[in-house]
C-alpha cells in the first residue's frame, strides 16, 4: 500500500468518526425531553431575556428535526457556535477557549514526562528481561493501572500539602490571579507539581508496558540476530536496529491514548481544582449545564480525532513500509 | 585430501538448551569436522538435527538458554570459545559471516539496504564513509543488484533480491569463511538456482571457504567438496563428497542416498526414512539413530557408537564400522 | 464415571498444577475471593448498618472520629462507621462491576464471533465500529450519555444507568481478541470437515468454536471486570453513583466533597481507594495469569544475554 492510499484511507476513517461524533452529539441533544428552552427557564429563572432569545434561535424549535435542525446545528458548530452555557450565561465556545490553554499545559507536561520516563524504563525492562529492573517496572505499571486516577490525586494532594507544603489547588495563588503568566512562573510551577505528577504516574505505566512488549518483540526478530552477527555490541544493536522499530507502536499509542489522557485530565483537574476543561466538564455535569457538556464533548472528540490523524501522517514518515494493519 | 591446515576446526563440540519445561535438550553432541581454506562443506540432515545450532555455536550467537558444554572451535588454530565477548565481536563478520535462513526477516525493515551493508564496513573500521559507499556499490553490483537501488528498503525488494542483498552484506568485510544457512528455502525454484550459482561464483572469485547448510543432496553433490551428515545432534558421517556418495558407510547416509537415486536431479528430499528424529530432551540410550535404523542390533540400543576413521578424511559413527575396523 | 467429566477433571487438575506454581495468579485469586466474600457476608462483618450514626454518651454524632475499638476505621462526616460502609460498599462496587463486565463480555464475544466467523462486510463493519469507539474519548462520552439519560427522568436507579453505559461501551477489546482467535480456529481442519458434512453455522459455532474460545473469554472477562470496577469508581466519584447506595467510588465522592483531606480524616479517604485497588489488582493479576497460561509468550530474545560457555581448552 502506498502512502497516498494509506492517507486517503485514514482521512476517510477520520471523517466517518467525525460524522459519528457529530450525529451522536446532535441526537443526544435532541433526546432532551420537551422544549429545552422551557426546561431551562423553568429551572433557572434568572436567565436573561437575551439568553432566552438566543436559545430559542439556536434550537429553531419550530422547524423539523431533520434535515432543518440538523443542518442548522451543523452549520453553527462548523462556525464555532456551540450554543450558550446555561450556568455561566456565556457562549460555550468562549468558555471552552478560555480553559483550553490550561488543560493543554497540564496534559502536555504529563505526556512529555511520562513518554520520556515510560519509554526509557520500558526499554530497559524489556531488554533486561526478568531482572530486578524488569520486575520493578512491571510492578509499578501494574499498580499504576489498578489505582483510580482521582484517588491517586487525593493521596498526592494530602501528602504533598501536608509534608511538602505544596498548594492544594488552582493554578496560581490568589494573590497572583490576573497577573501575566510569565511574571508568576515559579508560583504556577509550584501549583503544577502535584497534578503533573499524578498524570505522569498514571500514563507512565501504560507507556512502559507497551514499550516493554514492543522492544521484546523486536529483539526476537531475525534482523536483530543479523545485527549481532555483524559484530555489534548489544548497546549498538539496541540503538541502531531495535529502537526505531520498537518506537513505531508508541506513536500510534500516543494518539490513541489521547482519549484516555482526557479522562485523566477530568479527574486530576477535579481533584486539584485546576481551572481547565476537565474541571469545567465536571462542574457542568454537576450543574446539569447541557450545552456546555456537549460543546466540551464535541471539542474534545474532534481534537482527539484530529490528533489521531496527525499521528497517522507522522507514522508515514517514520515507517517506510506504511502498511495499514 | 588437503595438505593445508584447516581454517576452521570443530573439536568435540557439545551444546544444550534448557527448555521451558525444565528439561535439557542436548542439541549437539561431540560434533567435529574441519573446513579448509577455499573449500565448500555441505552440512545436511533432517530439520531439527542441529545444523543451525552448529553455526550459531561457532559464531557464539546462541540464545541465553543455550550452553556450550564442551569442545573447541579452532579458527586458524585459535579457540573462539576461549575469547572474551568483546574479542569475539571482532571476528564476527570480519572473519566469519553468515547468511541466515529466510532472508525475509533477516533485514531491518526500517533501514535502507545500502545503509545496512555500509554499517558493517564502518563498524569494523575498514574504511571511511566515501570509500565505504563505493564499496557498497561494488558489492551490490557483484551480486547482481543495480547500485541505484541501494537506497530502497527491504520491502521494496523481491525475495531473491533480498537474499542477494544478504549475500552482499555478508561479503562486506571480506571474510574468509561464509556460512549459508539454507539460503534458498522459501524462494521459488528458478531463484534458488540463481542464488546457488551466485554463491558458487563468489566462492570461486574470492576463494572463500563456505559452509552450506541445505536439505538438498543434489546441491551438495554439485557444489560441495566435503559433506557432513548430521543426525539428532551428532555427526553420522563426514567425508569427501565423491567418496560418501559412492560408498556411504553409515546406515543413515545409505538410506538417504537410496531415497535419492539420481544425483543430478535436484529435487531430493530428506524426509523419506520411516520414523521421526529423536526428541533431544528425551534421547534414546545408545545410538541416536537406532529406533529407525534398519541394521540396528542389541549393542546399538545400549552403547553409543564412537567415530571411526575410515581413512582419507572419511569418518562415520556406527558400531558396524568399528567391527570392520577391528577385523582389519 | 462419565468420560467427559474425567477429561474435564484431568484438564482442570493439569491447569491447577501450573496455576498453583504461579504466585501472581494465586495472589490475584486471593484478592478477588476475599473481596467477594466481604461483599456477600457484609452483615456478619459489622455490628452496624451503613447509615447508622454513631453517637457519644451525650448523644452527639461522632463526626470524623479516628479509628477506635468501636469503629476500626473511624467515622465519616456524619458519624457513620467507615468499615461498615466499606463492606457494604463492596456489594455495590462489585455488583456494578460484575454486571457491567458481563454485559461487555457478552457483546464483545457476540460481535467477535460474528465478525471472525462470517468475515466479509460484517467483519469490516464491526471492526470499523470498534475503531471509532476506540478514538472517541471514553469518559466525556460516558458523562454526556449519563447526563442525558438522567435528564429523561426515568424511574431507574443511577446504578442501572452506570451498568448499562459501562457494559455497552467497553466491549471493543474483547471483540477484537475473540475475533482473532475465531479466525485461527476457523481455518482448522475439523471446521472445514464439519461444514463439508453440512453442519449449520450455529452448530459449528456451538460445538467447535465456543468450546475453544471459552477459556479465553473467561480470562478476558476477569480483565474486563477490573476495568468496569475502576470506571464505576471514577463515575461514582464524579457524583454519578447512587447516594443512597454508596459504592467505594461514592464514598470517595463524599469524602472529597466534605473535606476529609483538609480535616486530616485519612481513615475516610484511604480505605475505599485501597479497596478499589484490592479488587482491580486481583482481577488484573488473575486475568493476566489466566491469559498467559492459555497463550504463552516469547521464551527469550536475542539480546537477553549470551550462551554460557563452560568448556576448558
Ligand atoms: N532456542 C532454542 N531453545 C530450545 N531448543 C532449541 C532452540 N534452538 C534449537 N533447539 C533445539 O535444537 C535442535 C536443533 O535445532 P536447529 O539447530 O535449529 O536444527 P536445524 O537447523 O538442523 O533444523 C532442535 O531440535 C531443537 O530441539
Ligand atoms: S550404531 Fe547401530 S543403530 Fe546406529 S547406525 Fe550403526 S547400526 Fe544403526
Ligand atoms: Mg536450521
Amino acid at each position: 500500500m502506498n502512502r497516498r492510499d494509506y492517507l486517503l484511507r485514514k482521512i476517510f476513517f477520520s471523517l466517518v468518526t467525525l460524522a459519528v461524533v457529530v450525529v451522536l452529539n446532535f441526537l443526544l441533544f435532541r433526546v432532551l425531553p420537551g422544549d429545552p428552552v422551557r426546561a431551562v427557564i423553568g429551572r433557572n429563572v434568572r436567565i436573561s431575556a437575551d439568553t432566552q432569545q438566543a436559545l430559542r434561535e439556536q434550537f429553531g424549535l419550530d422547524r423539523p428535526v431533520f434535515p432543518d435542525q440538523f443542518l442548522t446545528a451543523l452549520g453553527q458548530w462548523a462556525r464555532g457556535n456551540l450554543g450558550v452555557s446555561w450556568s455561566l450565561r456565556k457562549p460555550v465556545s468562549e468558555v471552552l477557549l478560555a480553559k483550553l490553554g490550561n488543560t493543554l499545559l497540564l496534559i502536555g507536561l504529563g505526556q512529555i514526562l511520562s513518554i520520556i520516563l515510560g519509554v526509557a524504563l520500558g526499554l530497559l525492562a524489556g531488554w533486561k528481561r526478568k531482572t530486578a529492573v524488569d520486575v520493578g517496572a512491571l510492578t509499578f505499571s501494574l499498580i499504576a493501572w489498578a489505582i483510580p486516577t482521582f484517588w491517586l490525586g487525593i493521596i498526592l494532594l494530602a501528602a504533598g500539602s501536608t509534608w511538602l507544603g505544596l498548594p492544594t489547588g488552582g493554578i496560581v495563588s490568589p494573590s497572583n490571579v490576573g497577573k501575566p503568566l510569565y511574571t508568576v512562573l515559579p508560583d504556577v510551577t509550584h501549583h503544577l507539581i502535584l497534578p503533573t505528577l499524578t498524570l505522569t504516574i498514571l500514563y507512565m505505566g501504560e507507556y512502559m508496558l507497551i514499550m516493554r512488549s514492543s522492544i521484546m518483540e523486536v529483539l526476537g526478530e531475525d534482523y536483530i540476530l543479523t545485527a549481532k552477527a555483524k559484530g555489534m555490541s548489544h548497546w549498538q544493536v539496541l540503538r541502531k536496529h531495535a529502537l526505531k522499530n520498537a518506537m513505531l507502536p508508541i506513536v500510534t499509542l500516543i494518539a490513541i491514548n489521547l482519549g484516555f489522557t482526557v479522562s485523566g485530565a477530568i479527574y486530576v483537574e477535579t481533584v486539584f481544582s485546576y481551572d481547565g476543561l476537565g474541571k469545567m466538564f465536571q462542574t457542568a455535569l454537576v450543574k446539569q449545564d447541557y450545552p456546555l457538556l456537549q460543546g466540551a464533548f464535541l471539542l474534545l472528540a474532534v481534537s482527539v480525532i484530529l490528533a489521531n490523524f496527525l499521528a497517522d501522517i507522522l507514522y508515514t514518515y517514520l515507517d517506510p513500509r506504511v502498511k495499514a494493519s | 585430501m588437503t595438505s593445508t591446515e584447516p581454517l576452521l576446526s570443530l573439536r568435540h563440540l557439545s551444546t544444550e538448551f534448557s527448555t521451558t519445561d525444565g528439561t535439557v535438550a542436548r542439541a549437539l553432541e561431540d560434533v567435529s569436522f574441519d573446513v579448509h581454506p577455499g573449500q565448500t562443506v555441505g552440512l545436511v540432515g533432517e530439520s531439527g538435527c542441529g545444523k543451525t545450532t552448529t553455526l550459531l555455536s561457532i559464531m557464539r550467537l546462541l540464545p541465553v538458554t543455550a550452553r556450550i558444554t564442551s569442545g573447541q572451535v579452532l579458527f586458524n588454530g585459535k579457540d573462539l570459545l576461549a575469547l572474551s565477548e568483546t574479542d569475539m565481536r571482532r571476528y564476527r563478520w570480519k572473519e566469519l559471516s553468515i547468511v541466515f535462513q529466510g532472508a525475509m526477516n533477516a533485514l531491518n525493515p526500517v533501514m535502507t539496504i545500502g545503509e545496512q551493508i555500509r554499517e558493517a564496513i564502518i563498524l569494523h573500521d575498514l574504511m571511511d564513509k566515501t570509500h565505504a559507499n563505493r564499496r557498497v556499490n561494488e558489492l551490490l553490483d557483484m551480486v547482481g543488484i543495480a547500485p541505484s537501488r541501494r537506497d530502497q528498503y527491504p520491502h521494496e525488494y523481491s525475495g531473491g533480491m533480498r537474499q542477494r542483498a544478504m549475500i552482499a552484506m555478508a561479503l562486506a568485510c571480506q571474510p574468509c569463511l561464509l556460512f549459508a544457512d539454507e539460503p534458498t528455502t522459501a524462494l521459488d525454484v528458478m531463484v534458488q538456482a540463481q542464488i546457488l550459482e551466485l554463491l558458487q561464483k563468489i566462492q570461486r572469485l574470492l576463494g572463500l571457504a563456505v559452509v552450506l547448510v541445505t536439505h538438498d543432496l543434489g546441491v551438495v553433490a554439485e557444489v560441495c567438496d566435503t559433506v557432513v551428515v548430521m543426525y539428532g545432534g551428532k555427526v553420522a558421517e563426514n567425508g569427501p563428497v565423491d567418496e560418501v556418495y559412492n560408498a556411504p558407510q553409515h546406515p543413515y547416509t545409505q538410506r538417504l542416498l537410496e531415497a535419492f537415486p539420481d544425483l543430478n536431479r535436484p529435487a531430493g528430499s530428506l524426509a523419506v526414512i520411516p520414523g521421526t528424529p529423536p526428541r533431544l530432551n528425551a534421547l534414546p540410550p545408545g545410538c541416536r539413530f537406532a529406533p529407525r535404523c534398519h541394521k540396528a542390533f542389541e549393542r546399538c540400543r545400549v552403547e553409543a557408537p564412537a567415530e571411526t576413521d575410515l581413512g582419507g578424511g572419511h569418518t562415520a559413527a556406527c558400531h558396524l564400522l568399528e567391527k570392520a575396523e577391528a577385523h582389519q | 464415571m462419565n468420560p467427559r467429566w474425567l477429561l474435564l477433571k484431568r484438564n482442570l487438575l493439569d491447569f491447577w498444577k501450573t496455576f498453583r506454581r504461579n504466585r501472581m495468579g494465586l495472589a490475584g485469586a486471593f484478592l478477588v475471593l476475599t473481596a467477594i466474600l466481604a461483599a456477600v457476608f457484609a452483615p456478619l462483618l459489622t455490628p452496624y448498618t451503613p447509615t447508622e450514626t454513631m453517637r457519644d454518651a451525650e448523644g452527639r454524632a461522632l463526626t470524623f472520629a479516628p479509628p477506635s475499638v468501636h469503629a476500626p476505621l473511624g467515622t465519616d462526616d456524619a458519624g457513620r462507621d467507615v468499615w461498615t460502609q466499606l463492606v457494604y460498599g463492596a456489594r455495590i462496587s462489585l455488583t456494578v462491576g460484575f454486571l457491567a463486565g458481563f454485559i461487555a463480555m457478552f457483546i464483545g464475544s457476540l460481535f467477535g464471533i460474528t465478525a471472525g466467523y462470517f468475515g466479509g462486510w460484517v467483519d469490516n463493519l464491526l471492526m470499523r465500529l470498534t475503531d471509532v469507539l476506540l478514538v472517541i474519548p471514553d469518559l466525556p462520552l460516558i458523562l454526556v450519555l449519563v447526563a442525558t439519560v438522567r435528564q429523561l427522568e426515568l424511574k431507574v436507579s443511577p446504578l442501572v444507568i452506570l451498568i448499562l453505559v459501562i457494559g455497552l461501551l467497553y466491549w471493543t477489546s474483547t471483540a477484537r481478541l475473540i475475533r482473532s482467535q475465531v479466525l485461527t480456529i476457523k481455518e482448522r481442519q475439523y471446521v472445514y470437515r464439519a461444514r463439508a458434512i453440512g453442519a449449520g453455522n450455529w452448530h459449528i459455532v456451538r460445538k467447535h468454536i465456543l468450546p475453544q474460545i471459552m477459556p479465553l473469554i473467561v480470562a478476558n472477562t476477569v480483565l474486563i471486570l477490573s476495568t468496569a470496577i475502576l470506571i464505576e469508581s471514577g463515575l461514582a466519584f464524579l457524583g454519578l453513583g447512587d447516594p443512597t447506595q454508596p459504592s467505594w467510588g461514592t464514598m470517595l465522592n463524599f469524602a472529597f466533597d466534605r473535606n476529609a483531606v483538609s480535616n486530616g480524616a485519612w481513615w475516610f479517604y484511604l480505605p475505599p481507594g485501597l479497596a478499589i485497588i484490592w479488587a482491580t489488582l486481583g482481577c488484573v493479576l488473575l486475568g493476566n495469569v489466566l491469559e498467559e497460561m492459555l497463550n504463552p509468550r516469547l521464551a527469550s530474545h536475542h539480546l537477553e544475554g549470551e550462551q554460557s560457555i563452560v568448556t576448558q581448552p
